[in-house]
């Protein structure tokens, strides 16, 4: 057992455990915490993929950002509704029967890939090369990025504001 | 690990999003999963970055994350701007474009 296989299956254990929580416990403040849980364990994967810059930027946007966004939306709209949002799932046999159907269908796709032998290669150092594609090969859609995000937050902005 | 075992691991968490989104009534607890579903996109691009030695599989994660976090505002914000009109997030009432 090295290192990275324990590590491995801590966190996958830890994210499978959290997804899990999000999709079925009732309470939506519950399922944002444990989203947060989540999202924290998946950078831990990035860590054990050797992307350090990946997990920065994970806890950063997601764990720091999305998750409060999404607290304070849930605050809002309960506020405003008076009582706690009841989340009461419908269709389960629906869905356990749909995700189990597409599990099936990448899982068997996996399975039958050819080339299993891909060994983890090193890179020196991945953030710098990250740095370097940002500002090389991909300027041009890095940039094209923050255009779609100021656009976003400007229309999210015009969308949630105030009727006056 | 084999890179096979990551993508098993973003699979299952893949579709444990997909069983949030279909089966959520609120229509925040939807966007919770497409949040799953999304993150699980992710670990899938580390690891073939990773196992190709490849940077590219990193940028295109870190466009996904930016991407989620526009997508994130928005919906939110299109989530309260439904609640305003309509007093309610429960997806299965809103039915106003059902013809």
């Amino acid at each position: 057992m090295t290192a990275e296989t324990v590590g491995f299956w801590a966190v996958a254990v830890v994210l499978l455990a959290s997804s899990l929580a999000v999709v079925i416990t009732p309470n939506l403040f519950h399922a944002v915490l444990f989203l947060a849980v989540a999202l924290v364990s998946t950078g831990g994967v990035f860590l054990l993929l050797d992307a350090p810059f990946l997990f920065g930027v994970q806890l950063l946007l997601y764990a720091g950002g999305v998750v409060t966004v999404m607290v304070f939306a849930i605050m809002l709209t309960e506020r405003m509704v008076g009582e706690r949002i009841s989340q009461t799932s419908r269709y389960i046999v629906n869905g356990v029967l749909v995700s189990a159907a597409v599990l099936a269908a990448i899982v068997g796709f996996l399975v039958r890939r050819p080339g299993d032998a891909l060994a983890p290669r090193t890179v020196p150092d991945t953030t710098v090369a990250i740095g370097g594609a940002l500002v090389g090969r991909f300027a041009g859609p890095f940039e094209l990025l923050a255009v779609l995000l100021v656009a976003a937050l400007l229309g999210a902005i015009y969308l949630a504001r105030t009727e006056d | 690990m084999p890179i096979t075992a990551y993508l098993i691991l973003a699979a299952l968490v893949f579709v444990i999003g997909l069983f949030g989104v279909l089966t959520r009534r609120n229509a925040v607890g939807i966007l919770l999963g497409i949040e799953l579903m999304l993150n699980a996109v992710n670990i899938n691009l580390a690891a073939f970055a990773r196992f190709h030695a490849d940077p590219t599989g990193l940028v295109f994660a870190l466009f996904t994350i930016a991407i989620t976090v526009a997508e994130v505002g928005l919906g939110l914000a299109i989530v309260i701007v439904i609640f305003r009109v309509r007093r309610t997030i429960d997806a299965d009432h809103l039915s106003l474009l059902k013809g």
